[in-house]
């Protein structure tokens, strides 16, 4: 089957389960209410979807690997850790807080410092291979994990729970509130990465040549791991933290669209992720009736397939 | 032309090349040789932008690299390093393209293509154009990377031992595809050669190399020379003239 072909094929499907999940049991009387609740869930789903797989996927291309995403070195349960730390440091009824605009240009602010500081301890410091770095990413989202889990427990109960739904997102409940806010800097980011599309191309060569293709590979990089940073904090934002789901779905996608152009694989990831995770989704809600939750059954997949990953590369 | 002048490099305080200079005009084949780690590589890959030298100058078309913008210094200079790993297929033609990309960013015209066929030409690959790399000997997949090189049509062309792993056949074609490039389309190419006799047969220019320095640079006929070579392998060099041309002895 050609790529072009398949791709439509994943569309449609995809736009049949959101059909299904906007449509189910809507009737003239009741369908403004159900619907000025599922769209945004829906979008949050799609914008998720698409955060993640791409960050995922150029992550992987300028990092030249295949087993590290994003979220594998701990980037959204960073964004958690400076969720946790604006209340405990701001207050539970700080704008910091509670205005969602605010808060997400903040959080994302200060992501933004500290992966562009991890990009720099990659690339300037004299070991760059691959294993230190998931090491240090390791280390790194446990200690971000301990430290949340730590000030969770601090903060004063009344104001945790003023707080906990808009500050621990997750598929069974979306942040709402900030859907439409994102729209904006996710196409901004997305419209840059296409255009920067064929130069990451020129990096499945290696950044030798790459670089004798013309590319900068210093600053593409930079770039990437900025727009990367803006997209992780959107998904984090809207679903909460997915550990293996960007790599599930890039894995996926490379398999079944074996083309080396980011032009394809780019929104191939993202209607293959919307789908897998509305799929999922409708799953957890309609035949499991919320008993569990998407991420769990994503984690147990995904971080058997991670293992399974280290184990057949030995990580490089 | 291509100038090097005073070109260091350090590694933890050793120096792995120390006060190198050397010219690489147009028109013109010119070998490094040397021992292993002698600082061949490095010196290519300062020459070529790929490493920053700690002291000294390099000076491309009369422009100094410094000042060079990466992306159109693309289009005047190639460089292949001596190993490619690759972890992405592509097929032989689908890498060729990417030679392309400093003239065309991604976007292939039709003198492109043309010009990808002209290069898969020159080295006799066209009938494993659409094979995918990992299916090929490590001798086809070289041939693939140099029309990449080929295909990116520079006036510079940098190749760190293309002739790693090349059986003889493969190595006197790629030999004979990048002295036409030379002579025939008037390109400064600089290679560097473990084989002496390739070197002795094919270049105009010898840079011989030994512990980071250049201990000797010219003519051909100038450093293939008995008591030059012997002096940097530190063996016994035997030299005779077969046809009008130098071969090497040093087996025993
Ligand atoms: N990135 C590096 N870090 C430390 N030492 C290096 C590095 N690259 C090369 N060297 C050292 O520099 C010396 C020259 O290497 P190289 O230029 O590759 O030699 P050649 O190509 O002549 O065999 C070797 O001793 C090598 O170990
Ligand atoms: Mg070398």
């Amino acid at each position: 089957m050609r790529n072009s072909t398949k791709l439509i094929l994943l569309c449609v499907a995809t736009l049949a389960i959101i059909a299904l999940f906007l449509g189910k049991g809507l009737d003239a009387h009741n369908y403004r209410f159900f619907l000025s609740r599922r769209i945004p869930k829906v979008l949050a789903i799609l914008l998720a979807a698409t955060a993640i797989s791409w960050s995922s996927l150029v992550f992987q291309t300028v990092t030249n690997n295949r087993i590290l995403t994003p979220s594998i070195l701990g980037f959204d349960s960073l964004y958690v850790m400076i969720q946790v730390l604006l209340v405990v440091l701001a207050g539970g009824l700080s704008p910091l807080v509670i205005q969602p605009m605010l808060n997400f240009s903040v959080t994302t602010a200060i992501m933004a410092g500290l992966s562009l500081s991890l990009f720099a301890w990659y690339f300037y410091g004299k070991q760059r291979d691959l294993f230190s770095l998931l090491l240090i990413g390791i280390i790194c989202s446990s200690l971000f994990s301990s430290v949340t889990g730590f000030f969770t427990m601090v903060i004063d109960p009344s104001e945790f729970m003023a707080i906990q739904a808009s500050m621990f997102a997750s598929f069974n409940n979306v942040n709402g509130a900030l859907v439409y806010w994102t729209i904006a800097p996710m196409l901004l980011c997305l419209a840059l990465l296409l255009k920067l599309a064929p130069k990451l191309d020129v990096l499945w060569l290696g950044p030798d040549n790459a670089t004798s293709l013309g590319i900068n590979v210093r600053k593409l990089t930079l770039q990437i791991m900025a727009l990367v940073t803006v997209l992780i904090s959107v998904a984090t934002a809207l679903v909460g933290p997915v550990l293996f789901f960007g790599l599930i779905v890039v894995s996926l996608t490379r398999q079944l669209f074996s083309s080396y152009q980011h032009r394809l694989l780019l929104p191939a990831s993202s209607a293959l992720a919307a789908f897998l995770l509305l799929t999922g989704q409708w799953i957890v809600e309609n035949l499991m009736a919320f008993e569990t939750t998407i991420s769990v059954i994503i984690n147990f997949v995904g971080g058997s397939y991670f293992l399974l990953l280290l184990a057949r590369n030995k990580v490089n | 032309m291509i100038k090097l002048s005073g070109l260091s490099k350090k590694y933890n305080d050793n120096f792995v090349v120390k006060d190198a200079s050397a010219l690489f005009p147009k028109g013109v084949l010119t070998s490094i040789i040397g021992p292993n780690g002698a600082g061949k590589s490095t010196l290519l890959s300062m020459a070529s932008r790929l490493t920053n030298s700690d002291a000294g100058e390099v000076v491309i078309a009369d422009k100094p690299l410094n000042q060079w913008d990466n992306a159109a210094l693309a289009k005047r200079l190639a460089v292949l390093r001596q190993s490619n790993n690759i972890n992405m297929r592509f097929t032989v033609r689908e890498l060729v393209a990417f030679g392309r990309f400093p003239h065309s960013q991604g976007r292939l015209s039709a003198r492109d293509n043309e010009i990808i066929d002209k290069a898969m030409e020159h080295l006799d690959i066209q009938h494993i154009a659409d094979r995918y790399l990992d299916q090929l000997s490590g001798g086809q997949r070289q041939m693939a990377f140099i029309a990449m090189v080929v295909a990116q049509d520079t006036d510079y062309i940098f190749l760190d031992e293309p002739l790693n792993n090349l059986d003889i056949k493969h190595s006197v074609e790629i030999m004979g595809a990048i002295q036409h490039l030379a002579h025939d389309h008037g390109k400064a190419v600089v290679v560097v050669i473990h084989d002496i006799n390739f070197a002795a047969s094919y270049s105009d220019r010898i840079i011989a190399m030994k512990r980071g320095q250049v201990i000797k640079s010219g003519d051909t006929v100038e450093v293939i020379d008995e008591a030059v070579l012997s002096d940097i392998y530190e063996i016994p060099f035997t030299i005779r003239e077969v046809e009008g041309q130098r071969i090497c002895m040093y087996y025993r």
